[in-house]
């Protein structure tokens, strides 16, 4: 018996001192940190994911009784028009992004020289990023609609209301409209993250560059453009996801009317009007699949293209730039050496 | 200096300046013209084209729209929102992250692959699924219940916090500890205030996101009259209200002052934290 106490005993003492030595009080700490926001992961995110799957196998609406129709749902997603067809109208916001993206790059770069008021422009530009979705959709409701305000700015450029469009209206325009409203939304966010890379970039280069007399044009495709391949290839890459789950621009301003509904907008449709749950579910992982599957090819993208960046240890890096620097004099050395001929038979003259 | 070279440079000067001021001119337009349309009387809003400026300064809209909106009781709700969900979005994400950085586990690169595919999911998608979540919780109707659900999808801010702890030194930890501190001292006495930096950056970025998220607050907060938040209160103007467009563009106008006025004095931080944000996230 005394013998069994004091094992107990000594057993307390243990986890006592257990609890006070580094393993036990990290274990302590992340039962205490990481159990809430694990909880929350969970409940917001896996579990509806779970659910979703589920509910996709299923002829069901929020209430009442739910029936197994395996997998019909599926099949009438590829079936209908309305569902798969309305992918068509990513091919838009994808042309949309690209622009946006080109846009951005061209004024961060303009904004990474010397610019009079360039922290206003700036703002200015990246302001709209900053407006709630429901606003944006009053917002452009207003501008686009017959005779004001884009309209009358087009009329000031001379051209006549009776050639203009309705611009939200005509089929063969809205969408453009629309996708317009997201490069407007975003080209100014963009801007910003690509002056952010510029601005990391090594000062010295630029520097070094500019006393050898390289131009603007040589110092953007010298410089600057290398240095930021990684987020601008990022950038292009997340735009085709971006694409695929399009979605705001078409539900809050034209809540999918006149053939601007993306696949997003008609998945909401058929969860909260028609409220046929299951195939909106099936509408959701079909697409989830998509995404995932271009995530995955982009990674593999990603390795392959810039694995020779990764692997390298600093100092590679550091010489790669130094290359790169190296061959923005040269290069503007030649271009100098060029303008300096063609300049001296003028002199001549 | 040759004078081709300076043709080319005042060339490239105008370019530059030219694009910089279209580019400012069309983002500002749709937003200058909401302002222009604000102030107009219903008749004047009637008669004039809408680029005319405005005779006088006429505020009645924006009294009318913010009375018909309700944004008073909007404005509370969405400054509640704000600060209960950023207070527990601090306290997660950082603790979350020192777990993440400074201990080695074995599912610790599971639970960070977690959250990054959680990232990929586009949260419209989930809503079907998540709505019946919600209602099995009691949380629809509920401020707390949309509180907790915004605190929960939060990757951009972990991985902020991150970034942040590996550079705060570890011997940093290991002088404290041979000091006797306890982890979660460690944690709370000398992380914390070193992470204010990136909880300030964290929490512009979250706290733009979370006042003008207005999907979830729609379809969560439906009783609009009691719950509506600043994004929530413009959907008032859908429906018969919709063609009075001095009075939405008044609404508008409200419902954006409160970002433009922390854009104005917190311009760098935000861009800072956009750039942070968008390194690994």
């Amino acid at each position: 018996m005394a013998g069994t106490v004091a094992v107990k005993k000594k057993k307390k003492r243990t986890f006592k001192e257990w609890m006070k030595s580094r393993d036990g009080q990290q274990v302590q700490v992340m039962i205490a940190f990481m159990t809430i926001p694990l909880l929350l992961l969970f409940v917001f995110t896996y579990l509806p994911f779970g659910e979703m799957f589920q509910f996709s196998f299923y002829n069901m609406k929020y209430v009442g009784e739910r029936t197994w129709v395996g997998l019909k749902n599926y099949i009438r997603v590829f079936q209908r028009d309305d569902c798969f067809g309305a992918l068509k109208l990513s091919l838009y916001y994808m042309a949309g992004s690209i622009v946006q993206l080109a846009l951005a790059l061209y004024l961060a770069t303009i904004l990474s020289f010397k610019v009079k008021g360039g922290k206003l422009f700036k703002g200015c530009m990246f302001f709209p990023y900053l407006i709630n979705g429901i606003a944006i959709g009053f917002i452009f409701k207003f501008f686009y609609t017959r005779g004001y305000v884009f309209d009358t700015v087009l009329q000031w450029c001379g051209f006549d209301l009776e050639n203009l469009p309705y611009w939200l209206r005509d089929q063969r325009i809205n969408n453009i409209s629309l996708v317009a409203t997201s490069v407007w939304r975003y080209f100014g966010q963009n801007m910003v993250l690509f002056i952010g890379a510029i601005m990391s970039v090594d000062n010295t280069l630029y520097e070094a560059a500019q006393l050898d007399g390289a131009n603007k044009f040589q110092q953007f495709r010298y410089v600057i453009l290398p240095s930021i391949s990684t987020i601008v290839t990022l950038n292009v890459i997340l735009s085709i996801t971006g694409s695929l789950s399009a979605f705001e621009p078409s539900y809050v301003i034209t809540s999918g009317a006149n053939g601007t509904a993306t696949y997003f907008v008609v998945m909401h449709e058929i969860a909260h009007t028609q409220q046929k749950v299951g195939l909106a579910s099936a509408m959701a992982v079909v697409l989830l699949v998509i995404i995932l599957f271009a995530t995955l090819l982009q990674n593999l993208f990603f390795k392959y293209v810039f694995r020779s960046s990764d692997d390298e240890d600093p100092n590679a890096a550091k010489k790669r730039d130094k290359q790169a620097a190296r061959a923005a004099k040269h290069r503007a050395k030649a271009m100098e050496s060029k303008s300096g001929g063609s300049a001296l038979p003028e002199q001549n003259r | 200096m040759t004078a081709a070279k300076k043709v080319e440079r005042a060339v490239l000067t105008f370019l530059k300046y030219f694009s910089l001021v279209f580019f400012s001119f069309v983002a500002l337009l749709p937003v200058v013209s909401c302002v222009i349309t604000a102030f107009k009387t219903e008749t004047e809003y009637q008669q004039t084209n809408v680029m005319t400026l405005p005779e006088g300064l006429y505020f009645g809209n924006f009294i009318e729209a913010f009375q018909k909106a309700n944004m008073g009781r909007a404005f509370f709700n969405s400054v509640l929102i704000l600060v209960c969900v950023l207070f527990a979005s601090v306290f997660i994400g950082t603790q979350l992250a020192y777990v993440l950085n400074r201990f080695k586990f074995p599912f610790n690169n599971l639970i960070r692959n977690l959250f990054l595919f959680a990232s990929l999911l586009p949260g419209v998608a989930m809503q079907v699924s998540l709505y019946q979540i919600m209602n099995n919780l009691g949380f629809i109707n509920k401020l707390y219940g949309y509180i907790i659900m915004m605190c929960g999808t939060d990757v951009i801010s972990i991985y902020i916090y991150i970034q942040f702890f590996e550079n705060i030194d570890i011997s940093l930890d290991e002088s404290a500890i041979v000091d006797g501190a306890s982890l979660f001292t460690i944690f709370y006495k000398i992380h914390l205030p070193l992470l204010k930096p990136a909880i300030v950056t964290a929490c512009i970025l979250k706290g733009v996101g979370t006042y003008n998220e207005y999907y979830s607050a729609n379809l969560y907060l439906q009783d609009k009259t009691r719950l509506g938040t600043m994004a929530t209160s413009l959907y008032t103007f859908v429906g018969p209200l919709g063609s009075q467009y001095n009075l939405i563009c008044a609404g508008v106008i409200i419902s954006l002052l409160p970002a433009l006025i922390l854009f104005i004095f917190c311009q760098d931080q935000i861009y800072s934290g956009l750039t942070a944000g968008s390194v690994k996230g």
